[in-house]
């Protein structure tokens, strides 16, 4: 028999399942993250500032207040010098996410093991799909590590439970702390496939989160007054530029997660962004339920999602296309 | 009736305006050590790279063990084992994590991974540093890792970058050595390599590569014969004056010339006459002292053809 008229019947799409072998990758990533040196020190900073921030926050906090949310109060209350908890989490929760994949392909390339793994009867897409999960993974059990440790001091301390809409609250702002963390380890990714060297991945992905920490808010104040009219003169063009405003600084996440964090944290916080008083008479100043929040930053909170899938979805598409050879 | 494990026909594989490999017609039966040879970028391990699936192919066909790469490179992968050239694994990590890692991507049952991983490396014998870390291994035992990565998954045909490179002359014969032990074995080998005189003494065919074009394909004599002009060279050493046996020698058939150069007889011949000459000198009255077919070498073969071809251009 000829080879040819052995061959199975060609079909269109690819054999098997493209995730074959995920669990393989995403276990050996997760025992690698967790076991790494790299996190041990991350984990010690988050530690370090979460201990610090509640610690000095809880000086001003006194149990015997008639305030609903002292749980709420731990994540956000700052008292000099320190910063709120929340502040941190802003600006440490990108540096933990890149930390964690800055050099994941290129790494892989480097050492010479990327082509030995992709010998192996798995797709590319269970590689890459197995190394974001099992840093996301990671990070959601330090962070979920890190809430848990909160509420036990606050326990401790303030000697009263948390009611269910605390607890509530805090899960979705742990959700919302997540994602933020996913996208900013997409973007890590995605130049980890981009970049050959881990070094020039690394610091591109800083320089990505230092411009929206720092100059974002800069550029937006010089862009915004161009794009809209010359000169303002009637209160729908003021209104107007003023959303245009809001919607440029949203494209930064940390705008976004800063919302989720207000919305979330602070319940009596009803609106986001652009408000005329004529919108706020007769608003009754009262924290808002749960459910009615979580609709406030359901936008913010599918906009970090959406934009996490969509880096990955890059990186997937070039890693597809790359040459594997050395 | 299939013997068959791999086959091209029209292989080939353009980046841009450069074709790194042309219309490749290679064959390579079961049971055979099938050595891809040629210079640095010659387009050897492209080649690999398109029978493994890990690289499309811009045109032509590919058929390993009856499987498309391209279409089915999970088939494929799982009974293909790929050594690449300069094998890397993670540092950090013991030789059984390293394996294990691979044996759980091949989705190895869990009840004998610890077994197949013990197992490939007894093989290549490096049970001893087992669960050191990678890191501190040799370039010898990084190879033999390499090895033992691919026996896990008790491959039916085994695909090697350059296995001998980097490696010093004594740890590169005991590699191959291991090689010819799986030989024995009767699994499949495809190795490329550069370094054309370590390899000739395992290959049972070999495929000569140029420019991305196989220039040459057959075993090491018939390459020889084809280049060479097909030239036994015999040595006969004899007692007394050696210019005496020339004439009966030159009766001989299938004998091109036969010359005297410091007291030995050389006879170029067109076959392997090495009884018929040993018969014609002792009729002649002479005693022999010794005898001997000098082997053709790869390099020859490969010098002299690339000269041929390069004079050929030139004319």
């Amino acid at each position: 028999m000829k080879p040819s008229t052995r061959r199975m019947k060609v079909r269109d799409e690819r054999e098997g399942s493209p995730w074959t072998g995920l669990g393989a990758v995403l276990t050996k990533e997760m025992a690698d993250h967790l076991t790494g040196v790299r996190m041990l020190i991350l984990e010690m900073l988050v530690l370090l500032t979460a201990v610090g921030t509640i610690y000095t926050a809880l000086q001003t906090i006194r149990p015997g207040s008639n305030d609903e949310f002292l749980y709420l109060r731990l994540f956000t209350t700052a008292q000099d010098p320190l910063p709120a908890f929340v502040f941190f989490l802003a600006i440490l929760v990108p540096l933990i996410a890149i930390a964690l994949s800055f050099d994941s392909i290129n790494g892989e390339f480097n050492r010479r093991t990327l082509s030995r793994i992709l010998a192996q009867p798995v797709y590319r897409d269970a590689l890459l799909m197995g190394k974001f999960l099992g840093g996301l993974l990671t990070l959601t059990m330090v962070f979920s590590a890190i809430w848990l440790l909160i509420f036990g001091i606050g326990i401790l301390r303030l000697g009263v439970p948390p009611t269910a809409e605390e607890t509530g609250r805090a899960l979705w702002f742990l959700l919302g702390t997540i994602f933020y963390g996913g996208i900013w380890m997409a973007l890590a990714l995605l130049f980890s496939t981009v970049f050959r060297s881990p070094a020039t991945a690394a610091l591109a992905s800083i320089a990505v989160w230092a411009f929206f920490i720092f100059f974002w808010n800069i550029v937006v104040g010089v862009i915004a007054p161009l794009l809209g009219p010359k000169q303002i003169t009637t209160l729908d063009q003021l209104v107007a530029a003023g959303q245009m405003q809001m919607i440029l600084t949203r494209i930064s996440p940390i705008t976004l997660y800063a919302d989720i964090a207000t919305i979330m944290l602070q319940p009596t916080e009803r609106f986001l962004g652009f408000v005329l008083p004529v919108q706020l008479d007769r608003a009754i100043q009262a924290p808002l339920p749960l459910a009615q929040s979580v609709l406030v930053i359901w936008p913010q909170l599918t906009g970090l999602i959406a934009a996490t899938i969509l880096l990955f979805a890059l990186a997937y598409v070039l890693f597809q296309r790359q040459e594997i050879r050395a | 009736m299939n013997d068959l494990v791999l086959e091209t026909r029209g292989l080939t594989k353009r980046y841009g305006d450069f074709t790194a490999v042309d219309h490749l017609d290679l064959s390579v039966r079961r049971g055979e050590v099938f050595g891809l040879l040629g210079p640095n970028g010659a387009g050897k391990t492209t080649t690999i790279l398109m029978l493994l699936g890990l690289t499309e192919p811009t045109e032509g066909e590919v058929n390993v063990l009856g499987f498309d790469p391209a279409r089915q490179p999970l088939s494929v992968k799982k009974r293909v084992g790929y050594m690449p050239d300069q094998v890397g694994f993670y540092d950090d990590l013991t030789a059984r994590e390293n394996l294990f890692y691979i044996a759980k991507l091949n989705g190895i049952p869990r009840d004998q991974i610890k077994r197949r991983v013990e197992e490939a490396i007894e093989r290549v014998r490096l049970s001893e540093v087992i669960d050191k870390r990678v890191g501190a291994f040799s370039r010898g035992m990084r190879q033999r890792l390499g090895l033992a990565d691919v026996l896990i998954k008790n491959p039916q045909l085994i695909i090697m970058d350059e296995p001998t490179q980097g490696l010093d002359p004594e740890l590169a014969h005991e590699f191959l050595s291991l090689i010819h032990s799986l030989k024995e074995e009767g699994t499949t080998i495809l190795l490329s390599s550069h370094l054309l005189h370590q390899v000739q003494a395992i290959c049972d065919r070999v495929g000569l590569f140029s420019r991305g074009r196989m220039v040459l394909q057959g075993t090491v004599p018939e390459l020889a014969r084809k280049v060479l002009g097909g030239a036994y060279r015999i040595q006969l050493e004899t007692e007394g004056s050696a210019a005496k046996f020339r004439k009966a020698l030159e009766g001989l058939q299938d004998v091109n010339a036969v010359t005297v150069k410091d007291g030995r007889i050389i006879v170029e011949a067109q076959k392997d006459i090495r009884a018929d000459a040993a018969e014609a000198v002792v009729k002649a009255g002479g005693r022999l002292r010794g005898l001997s077919v000098e082997s053709q070498s790869l390099d020859d073969i490969y010098t002299r053809y690339f000269e041929e071809a390069k004079h050929e251009t030139v004319n």
